[in-house]
C-alpha cells in the first residue's frame, strides 16, 4: 500500500495545479548539481563540522558555493580523487563530516578500492558527490560520462546510495545525507533537467515515492528519468493504461515495501535509469523481487555499451533513455502478464 | 617460438548506429581544407617552417573549437609548439600513411582533455582529412570529446581523458619495446602539470625508472595553470624537476614555446642512456591568443565567434 504521507500529498499537489494525471508541473530546467552545492552550503550553516574537499572541478560540481562561504572549511586537494577519499575518511575519523566531490567516474571509480575499505569497512561517515552522471553529460565523451556507479557504490556495504530526480530534490537529498551518520554516495548529472518537484515533495532517506498513482504497471525510475516517467505515464493514459510512478530516489537502501506493493497491485515492473542496465536501480529492484514477488520487468537503460560525444538530447534519444522507451517498455511488460 | 598474434589497431566500436558527422561546407571552403596539402616531417624542416606549423596547428584548434561550442582551449594552444616539433620536428618516428605501422613511435597524449591539439597535428600531418576537426565533439565523431580508441582515429593510440592513466599506458608499451620485443621504438607522453598531482603518475614513475626505459620520453606541459586556478594554489607541484630527478629521471627544463630549445631536449632525451627522460616545457596556457595567454580560465572553455576571429587574426 502507499504510505499516508505520499497520498496526501499527491492529492495537494494535484488540486494546486490539476492540469496533469500526476500533479506535477514543469517548472523550467536546472541541473541537479546545483542542488547539491546549494545543500552543502546549508549543511555548512548549520553544522561547524561540515567540511568540504574539492577535486579542481569545483565550478562544476559546484563545491564552490560552499568554498566562497566557509573558505577555512573548504581543502583544495587537487586532482587525486583516490588521496581525497583517503583523507576525507580521516576527517570522518576525526569527528568531521566531509563532502569530497568530482566526476562519478573519478569519485567512484577512481577510488573504489578506497571507498571499499578506508571508508565502507571503516563505517566512516564520509560523503561523496558524483557529478557528470550518465550519457547527459554532452560532448564530453565516453570518459566523463560514468555509467556504472550505481553498480559499484551500491554493492559495498554500509553505503548509501541516493539519485535525485531533479534540483529542488538534490538540495533536500545533500541536506539528508550530511545528517544522516554513515557512508554515502549522492549522484547528480552535469544537464539542465526538468525541474517539478517542490518544497512540498515528500522526501526521506530510504523511502521511495509514488508520484502518480496507477495499477496497471510501476514505473520504476531514478535520476531524471524520474520526469521521464511522468511525461511516459501521461501517454500511457491516453491508451488506458494507468501507470504508477515510483521515484526510486535511495537506491541503497532499497524501500522494498514500496517496491512490493507495486509488484503485487500492478503486477508488471518497468525500471528506467540512466547508468547500465546491469547491475543499476533495475537490478537493485530485481534481486529484491524475484525473491519476494516476481512479476514481469523490463529495464530501460543503458545497454551494456560506453557513451560518446554529442549533445545531451542527442544522446539521450540515440541510447534509448526517454519517455519512448518507457512507453514501449510497459505496453511490453503488460503484454507480458499472466 | 610462435607469438600468437591478435588484432590491436585500428579498433571501431564505438560507432553508434547512425551517420558520421559532416563539416559545414562553406567552413570547410573557407578555411581552405579541400587544397590543404598535409606538412611532412623531417629533420630538415626549419625551425621556422615548424613554428609556422605550430601556428596553423593553433589556427585548426580554434576552428574545431569554435564549431563544438565546447572543449578545451588554454592546455592545447599552449603546447602547440610542442607537438609541431614533436610530429614534424624530425623527433618521432611516424607515417601518417602507415599510422600502425609496427616500428612507429607512439605518442600517448596522457591529459586527454588536451586532445584538440593532438587532432589538429594528426590532421596537418595528413592522418585523416582536416574536414574532420569541424566534427569535434560531435555525435558519432571520430573526435571525441576526449580521446576514444573504440572510435578507431588513426594516430590515437589509446583512449585516454582520466588523468593519471596516460603515462602508465605508456610505460607498459616502453616495457613492451625495449624489454620484450627489444626494438628500437620509442614512446612519448605528455602530461599535464595538474595532472602530476594523480599519484599514478609517480607509480607509473618509478615504474619506468626501475626498468631503465630510456626509450621513454615523459613531456609535463608546465603552464602552472589548471581548472581551479594556479596550481601553487590548487595544490603545489614545485618542485617539478626534483620530483622526476628524485623518481630516477633524467630532466631537462625548457622554454616549451622554443622550438630550438625543444629539438635540443628531445635529442638529448634520445641520447640519454639507461634511465628516462622527463621534459618538463614550461609553457603558458592558451599562448600566444592575447586574451586567453597564462589565464587558468581559459583551460575548459572554447572562444565564441568573435572571440575566436580575434585570435584567427593574431595567429596569422
Ligand atoms: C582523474 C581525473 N580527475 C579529474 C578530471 C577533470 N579534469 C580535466 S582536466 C583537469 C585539470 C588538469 O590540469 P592540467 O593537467 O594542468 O591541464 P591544463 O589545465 O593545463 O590543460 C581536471 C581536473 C579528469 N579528467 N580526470
Ligand atoms: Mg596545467
Amino acid at each position: 500500500m502507499m504510505s499516508t504521507a505520499t497520498t496526501t500529498t499527491m492529492e495537494k499537489t494535484a488540486s494546486t495545479n490539476g492540469a496533469s494525471s500526476h500533479g506535477f508541473t514543469l517548472q523550467g530546467k536546472k541541473a541537479t548539481r546545483f542542488g547539491f552545492g546549494e545543500g552543502l552550503v546549508t549543511l555548512g550553516e548549520k553544522y561547524d563540522n561540515v567540511v568540504v574537499l574539492g577535486g579542481d572541478i569545483t565550478t562544476s560540481v559546484m563545491t564552490s558555493y560552499f568554498k566562497d562561504k566557509f573558505p577555512e572549511r573548504f581543502f583544495s586537494m587537487g586532482i587525486m580523487e583516490a588521496t581525497s577519499t583517503l583523507v576525507a575518511a580521516g576527517l570522518a575519523l576525526s569527528g568531521k563530516i566531509p563532502f569530497f566531490a568530482s566526476y562519478g567516474a573519478f569519485a567512484a571509480c577512481r577510488n573504489t578500492d578506497m571507498l571499499r575499505i578506508s571508508v565502507c569497512y571503516n563505517d566512516a561517515n564520509v560523503k561523496i558527490g558524483g557529478g557528470h552522471a550518465g550519457i547527459s553529460v554532452g560532448p564530453d565523451g565516453a570518459t566523463h560520462q560514468i555509467l556504472e556507479e550505481i553498480a559499484i557504490t551500491r554493492v559495498l556495504p554500509n553505503m548509501t546510495l541516493v539519485v535525485p530526480c531533479d534540483f529542488t530534490e538534490a538540495k533536500k537529498a545533500t541536506v539528508a545525507i550530511g545528517e544522516h551518520v554513515g557512508p554515502c554516495y549522492i549522484r547528480f548529472g552535469r544537464t539542465d533537467t526538468p525541474m517539478f518537484t517542490t518544497e512540498d515533495t515528500p522526501f526521506v532517506l530510504g523511502k521511495a515515492q509514488v508520484f502518480r498513482k496507477g495499477n496497471d504497471v510501476a514505473i520504476c525510475a531514478c535520476g531524471p528519468m524520474v520526469w521521464e516517467a511522468l511525461v511516459a505515464a501521461e501517454e500511457l493514459a491516453k491508451d488506458g493504461i494507468d501507470a504508477r510512478v515510483i521515484n526510486v530516489s535511495t537506491i541503497k537502501p532499497l524501500d522494498n515495501a514500496t517496491i512490493l506493493a507495486a509488484a503485487k497491485e500492478c503486477g508488471a515492473i518497468v525500471t528506467a535509469e540512466e547508468h547500465q542496465i546491469t547491475a543499476g536501480l533495475g537490478g537493485a529492484i530485481a534481486e529484491y523481487l524475484v525473491k519476494e514477488e516476481p512479476v514481469p520487468m523490463e529495464f530501460v537503460g543503458v545497454n551494456d555499451s560506453f557513451g560518446g560525444s554529442g549533445d545531451p538530447d542527442e544522446l539521450m534519444a540515440l541510447f534509448g533513455l526517454t519517455s519512448k522507451e518507457i512507453i514501449a517498455a510497459a505496453k511490453k511488460v503488460i503484454a507480458r502478464k499472466k | 617460438m610462435a607469438s600468437l598474434d591478435f588484432h590491436i589497431y585500428p579498433l571501431e566500436t564505438g560507432f553508434h548506429g547512425s551517420s558520421r558527422p559532416v563539416a559545414k561546407p562553406e567552413l570547410v571552403k573557407d578555411y581552405g581544407y579541400e587544397t590543404f596539402v598535409p606538412f611532412t616531417n623531417s629533420s630538415n624542416n626549419s625551425d621556422e617552417q615548424v613554428a609556422a606549423i605550430a601556428k596553423e596547428i593553433r589556427r585548426d584548434i580554434v576552428r574545431a573549437l569554435v564549431e563544438a561550442k565546447s572543449g578545451h582551449s588554454g592546455g592545447p594552444l599552449g603546447s602547440a609548439d610542442i607537438f609541431a616539433t614533436l610530429y614534424f620536428g624530425g623527433v618521432m618516428n611516424h607515417d601518417p600513411k602507415d599510422p600502425w605501422n609496427k616500428n612507429r613511435d607512439r605518442f600517448i597524449l596522457s591529459a586527454g582533455h588536451m586532445c584538440p591539439v593532438l587532432y589538429s597535428t594528426l590532421a596537418n600531418a595528413g592522418y585523416f582529412a582536416k574536414q574532420e576537426l569541424l566534427t569535434l565533439r560531435k555525435l558519432n565523431s571520430r573526435l571525441q570529446g576526449h580521446p576514444g580508441r573504440d572510435m578507431g582515429l588513426p594516430g590515437i593510440e589509446s583512449s585516454t581523458g582520466s588523468l593519471g592513466q596516460g603515462l602508465g599506458i605508456a610505460v607498459g608499451m616502453a616495457l613492451s619495446d625495449k624489454l620484450v620485443s627489444k626494438n628500437s621504438s620509442r614512446v612519448y607522453s605528455l602530461t599535464g602539470d595538474g595532472e602530476l598531482q594523480e599519484g599514478e603518475i609517480w607509480e607509473s614513475a618509478m615504474c619506468a625508472s626501475h626498468w631503465k626505459l630510456d626509450n621513454l620520453t615523459v613531456i609535463v606541459d608546465r603552464n602552472h595553470c589548471q581548472i581551479d586556478g594556479r596550481t601553487d594554489e590548487v595544490m603545489e607541484v614545485d618542485p617539478v624537476s626534483d620530483k622526476w630527478k628524485a623518481f630516477g629521471f633524467h630532466t631537462i627544463e625548457v622554454n616549451g614555446h622554443d622550438i630550438n630549445a625543444l629539438r635540443q631536449a628531445f635529442a638529448e632525451a634520445k641520447a640519454t642512456k639507461g634511465k628516462p627522460t622527463c621534459i618538463i616545457a614550461e609553457t603558458y596556457m592558451g599562448h600566444p591568443v592575447s586574451f586567453m595567454n597564462d589565464d587558468y580560465r581559459w583551460h575548459g572553455k572554447p572562444p565564441n565567434k568573435e572571440q575566436a576571429e580575434i585570435a584567427l587574426n593574431e595567429l596569422v
